[in-house]
């Protein structure tokens, strides 16, 4: 690691707001969607399942968590444009820290998240949801949504690595939503055939969903789940992390 | 070896890795020394291993075997080291298509480690040397083929390296762009950079280097100045045009010439053929064309052409153009 990894990971950063302020409806669409799935969710779709409680205090912590697991896609997304195209060839020649387009790529969509949650969380607010658990719930439950996400996140750079091409990520864009959807984020596993319970109480993202639940003091959570929304995205991180910095080193072989 | 700027020995590579089985080699045990300050140009068809070796040389890639030192650092040990001290510019633009010129420029400077301010003055210098000040904020997508390889060109230089590659540096350009990029690649050799360019186009390697390697199937199969390599296809060539193509067969019978080494373009009425004495040889074609009533329009001795060279080193059918 070079003296650089700091400075060359904020240069790359700041590339990425760069294409921000390029392309505000792009951005603008990326934080609207999970808008969009909470009202269809809220008002379409749900309303009448047994949660314990009303439904928009289970569906938005849930919602929380689905957009954290979606944001995959975009960081794969992101990963194999960049390596798709010649200017990856300019980074790789160039004498920066070797893991800057990573880590840019990273605090880039960290960033992004943060403010989707931000807004996520406002719309909640305006739909009526109420979080109960005070102050120090509040901020131990973003935490562990980000957490999540930074696992994701690493995991989305380890699949576009393997993938290679554009064509590839949208074979995995499409595995994305079920397993998105096979949680608890937005049903009650309670109110599912046993077998199907069982699968969706092990979705990691069910963990995070739970945990936050818990956190934020509405129906749903489990007091004691914090432990299992923090292990999980740890050991996601420790597995994908070290095989996307290894895939990457090895992009000249 | 100080006036060595790139050396190249036995280096193989096989896509997919070395037992990778098979898979056709993309170089096969390469050879090649660049001095430092030259031109050197590596001159080969689609497919020859010309980008393999750049990619290798530019530490995008590394070789399976044999050794390979630019700027006298190892590739594989060394890459860093080199990486300060080249420039690429690769058959495809390598720049962030989202971004403008400009910003293309600075980001660059950026992760060279010029500062920011040093890194804004440096984008500026590069964009009036390119003609490229007026481009505003659009972004590089917008940009044409030719504004396109100026800017990848400049992006190449914000350092002022030792040793700057061109994999095919005016592949797809107008006839107005490539003479852009030729001017700006003299003028850097002025300076006292080294440049190895690949290339398909004869007369580019002929314009640019000083010297040249042919490469063939993953290995140089000629190399030299680029006189010396004409001459090496046996020697002056004279070239008749005639006014009626019918009578082309009746001039290859009578000329006095071996009539082996002779080729005929029925479209363009020519016979072209070697010879070894230029006076001799002009004198006795146009008397015995005279002698025998075929009327020519044009006789002419010259030098053979990379082409020609090209085709006499690969044996026929090998070059596409």
């Amino acid at each position: 690691m070079s003296a650089y990894v700091l400075t060359d990971s904020w240069t790359m950063t700041r590339r990425e707001l760069a294409h921000w302020a390029r392309q505000p409806v792009q951005v603008v669409v990326s934080l609207a969607f999970p808008v969009m799935l909470l009202l269809m969710f809220g008002y379409l779709i749900g309303g009448g399942r047994a949660v314990g409680g009303a439904y928009v205090d289970y569906l938005v912590p849930g919602m929380l968590a689905l957009t954290m697991a979606f944001g995959l896609e975009g960081t794969m997304l992101a990963v194999t444009q960049d390596l798709n195209k010649g200017v990856i060839d300019r980074f790789r020649s160039m004498p920066m820290a070797d893991g800057a387009i990573l880590v840019g790529r990273s605090a880039a969509d960290m960033l992004q998240s943060a403010i989707g949650l931000v807004v996520l969380i406002g719309v909640g607010l305006a739909l009526g949801w109420r979080p109960q658990g005070g102050a120090g719930g509040f901020a131990g439950a973003v935490g562990l949504l980000l957490l999540f996400r930074f696992a994701m996140l690493w995991v989305g750079i380890q699949l576009a690595l393997v993938a290679g091409r554009p064509e590839m990520v949208q074979a995995v864009q499409i595995l994305v939503w079920p397993v998105g959807f096979l949680s608890n984020a937005l049903a009650t596993p309670a109110a599912m055939p046993g077998w199907l319970g069982a699968v969706v109480q092990w979705n990691p993202m069910s963990q995070t969903a739970t945990a936050v639940r818990d956190l934020f003091g509405g129906p749903g959570g489990e007091p004691g789940h914090v432990w299992a929304a923090v292990v999980w995205p740890l050991a996601l991180f420790a597995v994908f992390f070290p095989l996307a910095v290894r895939r990457f080193r090895g992009l000249g072989r | 070896m100080a006036d060595t700027a790139i050396s190249v020995e036995g280096v193989h590579k096989t896509y997919g890795g070395k037992k990778a089985k098979g898979k056709e080699k993309a170089l096969d045990g390469l050879d090649l020394r660049v001095a430092r300050g030259t031109v050197h140009g590596v001159l080969g068809p689609n497919g020859a291993g010309k980008t393999t070796l750049v990619r290798i040389l530019s530490t995008l890639l590394r070789p399976d075997s044999g050794r390979v030192e630019v700027a006298g650092y190892d590739v594989v040990a060394d890459a860093r080291a080199i990486r300060f001290r080249i420039g690429l510019l690769g058959q495809h633009a390598a720049l962030d298509e989202e971004l403008g010129g400009r910003q293309n420029l600075e980001l660059f400077a950026r992760l060279h480690h010029l500062g920011a301010r040093h890194a804004r003055v440096r984008a500026g210098e590069l964009l009036e040397r390119f003609d490229l000040v007026d481009t505003g904020r659009k972004p590089v997508r917008a940009y044409s083929g030719g504004m396109r390889r100026r800017l990848d060109l400049a992006a190449s230089l914000v350092t002022d390296p030792e040793i700057l590659f061109l994999d095919e540096p005016t592949t797809g350009l107008d006839p107005r762009g490539r003479a852009e990029v030729w001017s700006a690649v003299r003028s850097l050799v002025g300076g006292g950079t080294t440049v190895l360019l690949t290339t398909q186009y004869l007369e580019e390697a002929d314009q640019l280097a000083g010297c040249i390697s042919v490469v063939d199937r993953g290995r140089v199969i000629a190399d030299g100045t680029p006189d010396e390599l004409k001459s090496r296809t046996g020697g002056d060539r004279i070239d008749v045009v005639l006014r009626d193509a019918g009578q082309l067969g009746a001039a290859v019978a009578l000329l006095p010439v071996p009539e082996a080494g002779v080729s005929v373009d029925v479209d363009r009425r020519l016979l072209s053929a070697p010879v070894t004495d230029r006076m001799t040889a002009l004198s006795g074609v146009v008397r015995a064309l005279e002698e025998a009533g075929i009327d020519a329009e044009d006789v002419a001795l010259r030098r053979p052409t990379l082409d020609e060279v090209f085709l006499h080193l690969t044996g026929p059918g090998e070059v596409a153009a």
